[in-house]
């Protein structure tokens, strides 16, 4: 059974999910991280990628990288399945994947200098031409707007949050991937600097033709840079959709309950004393039916007995509830 | 305004030694805070709003030299001795951190956590104790508060962690809580429930509250005065509504356009501040913020603008060439 797909444009996906499934054993106890995605991405989109703190999301992230065994599932990239590779097959598809990490002073090795880090994807990859691997860790960290001549000698503490995102955005790209995944890159950075990395990742995009699964938990960074996004809950996509009218139009409670959470930044607009929404519950011991019905002021019987499957509402939206608000 | 002043922070200024030579934190701050009213302070890393609410709490490093005046309630903590300021910070000026754990003893109970600070500063039994420790985490929200009572920090989510800070915080009745970054490290839904919070128990009890965060989105609704840092100094300080309505300051603005906005379409570029701030090691000779603003002139390079109240009252500024008035929101 196929249910639950995120449909991509239809047009020509460079990476498909289907029917992803990752489990974590703690002690006797499951943890149901990623419980039966399914989702496209297109040749040149960003797929935003939202939820709270331990919705899964990360682990999806990792699990398409294959850095997490997927415990059933596929993961298909340029036709050629992910899942199913191993040794070195695997490491070959993987320098078309790069993976950019949340924290960026402690993704970055402490003992070693900025030019050998960024060149370490090369080493490993086999090039073996010390001249042109160092033109091409040049190229890069000018790239990101990083003065290859003061900063290739350094070490990572001599840089704040943001040059240090940008030594890993380097680093992600000196392989010239075509596919990253962004996990939370800038949730540790203020707010300036924040927008500065936001502004050189949609560059990057645009320069090296890039696709992105861009992971975050505050929607208005994942609206400014995606085409589409995916809401997760608990292992579980609530909704999908382009981004402007996913947040135009929310359909899924939670979509609407994530947008109204955010803070603006008007003194007119009152924060409204909020109903009671708790917290996410455990995903050791997910609700029966559907995983928010716990929180949802619109939840009935139905949402406790029948896990509601993800349906196209509207062209080219997705929602997986019983009552929609579309 | 008719409150009385219940914090008065007077020409405070911090400085450490580094390594590489001293490092102005906090450079001759003033500011005051009414009993009963919000302080908003913002700013980004480094900007010093941490180092000045330790300057106010009076828990600065041992190496850390301050100077000027900082009055509360009537007193100078600059000449309490250490015993009446452990009273004082555990009575009357409560701090809330942006990471729960570092304020909650890892190895300890809640309930032991909370019943020992009601035992140490209010007279009361271990019955009273705990049945006040009970009735504060409901009141912060917790639920089944009972059994939480013997439960550890790490059992807890972030966001509970952060309400049981909160309830050690109000155990004791303070007169002014200082939350430092409070929900930086929160989900924007768990955010929303702990500023609710906040909002709600400051109004019960009448306390005022300095809320220091990096996020103007958070202090829009939320405070009644605002003070922007920069590079250690306040560079813009007024009532909430008007610093919104006109903000004089470039970096104020700059840092309200660099929020991304949920109603501008995808893709669309940020207004990013270029640079980043000046080394604090390193102070330049005219305004700090000069070198990422665009509408520095070669005065503003030469000569620190000191902050000075606009033509409208209570609006302070530091800046040689301010926005007009009608920028701010609409620009």
């Amino acid at each position: 059974m196929m249910h639950g797909v995120a449909q991509a444009l239809p047009r020509d996906p460079l990476l498909k999910v289907e029917n992803l499934v990752v489990e974590y054993a703690v002690g006797a106890k499951t943890i149901h991280a990623v419980s039966d995605v399914s989702l496209e991405i297109a040749r040149g989109e960003t797929l935003g990628l939202v939820g709270e703190s331990g919705c899964g999301k990360s682990t999806l992230g990792r699990a398409i990288l294959q850095l997490r065994p997927a415990d059933s599932g596929r993961v298909v990239f340029d036709g050629c399945e992910l899942t199913a590779l191993r040794g070195e097959a695997l490491r070959k598809m993987r320098r078309r994947i790069q993976l950019i990490f949340q924290d960026p002073i402690a993704s970055l090795n402490p003992r070693r200098q900025i030019g050998d880090i960024v060149a370490e994807p090369l080493a490993i990859a086999g090039h073996r031409d010390d001249k042109k691997r160092q033109a091409l860790v040049e190229e890069m960290l000018g790239a990101v707007g990083l003065d290859p001549a003061i900063v290739t000698g350094r070490l990572p503490h001599e840089f704040s949050g943001g040059q240090c995102q940008r030594i890993s955005i380097a680093r992600a790209l000196v392989l010239n991937p075509e596919f990253i995944v962004c996990d939370e890159p800038v949730s540790a950075l203020d707010v300036s600097i924040r927008a500065q990395i936001l502004n050189l990742l949609e560059e990057m995009k645009a320069r090296f033709g890039l696709t992105l699964l861009f992971i975050a938990h505050d929607l208005a960074v994942v609206k400014a840079v995606s085409d589409r996004v995916a809401v997760m809950y608990l292992g579980r996509f609530c909704e999908v959709g382009p981004s402007e009218q996913l947040f135009a139009n929310p359909a899924h409670p939670y979509t609407a309950l994530l947008i109204e959470a955010i803070p603006v930044p008007d003194p007119d607009v009152r924060p409204a004393e909020r109903v009671r929404v708790g917290e996410p519950p455990s995903p050791i011991a997910p609700p029966s039916g559907c995983r928010f019905r716990t929180r949802c002021v619109r939840a009935d019987k139905r949402c406790s007995e029948e896990v509601p499957e993800l349906r196209e509402i509207a062209p080219n939206r997705h929602v997986a509830c019983h009552h929609p608000l579309m | 305004m008719t409150a009385p002043v219940l914090l008065s922070v007077e020409d405070v200024a911090v400085d450490l030694p580094t390594p590489r030579g001293n490092l102005r934190a906090v450079d001759h701050v003033d500011l005051e805070v009414a009993a009963g009213r919000t302080l908003g302070i913002v700013g980004e890393s480094g900007c010093g709003k941490t180092m000045l609410s330790r300057a106010i709490l009076q828990l600065l490093p041992k190496r850390a030299k301050l100077a000027g005046r900082v009055l509360f309630d009537g007193q100078d903590l600059l000449r309490l001795g250490s015993s009446a300021l452990r009273k004082l910070r555990a009575r009357s000026l409560a701090v809330v951190f942006q990471d729960p754990m570092t304020s909650l003893n890892p190895v300890l109970t809640i309930g032991t956590q909370l019943i020992e600070t009601l035992m140490e500063h209010l007279v009361i039994d271990l019955a009273a104790a705990r049945a006040r420790s009970i009735a504060l985490l409901a009141e912060v929200g917790i639920p089944a508060p009972e059994q939480r009572l013997m439960q550890y920090p790490h059992e807890l989510s972030g966001g509970m962690r952060q309400r049981v800070a909160l309830a050690i915080a109000l155990s004791c009745e303070p007169k002014l809580l200082i939350a430092d970054e409070p929900t930086t490290a929160l989900d924007v839904t768990i955010q929303a429930q702990i500023l609710d919070l906040l909002a709600r128990e400051q109004r019960r009890r009448h306390m005022a509250m300095i809320l220091i965060t990096h996020d103007l989105g958070i202090v829009a609704g939320r405070t009644d005065e605002v003070a922007v840092m920069y590079a250690g100094r306040v560079v813009e300080r007024a009532p909430t509504q008007a610093l919104f309505k006109s903000m004089r300051m470039p970096y104020t603005q700059a840092l309200l356009a660099a929020i991304p906005k949920l109603d501008a379409p995808p893709h669309a570029p940020l207004p990013a501040i270029s640079g980043r701030p000046p080394d604090p090691t390193r102070p330049l000779e005219g305004c700090s913020f000069s070198p990422r603003c665009r509408y520095a002139a070669a005065r503003c390079q030469r000569e620190k603008p000191v902050l000075r109240e606009a033509e409208e009252a209570e609006h302070h500024y530091a800046c040689f060439n301010p926005l007009k008035i009608t920028a701010g929101l609409s620009a």
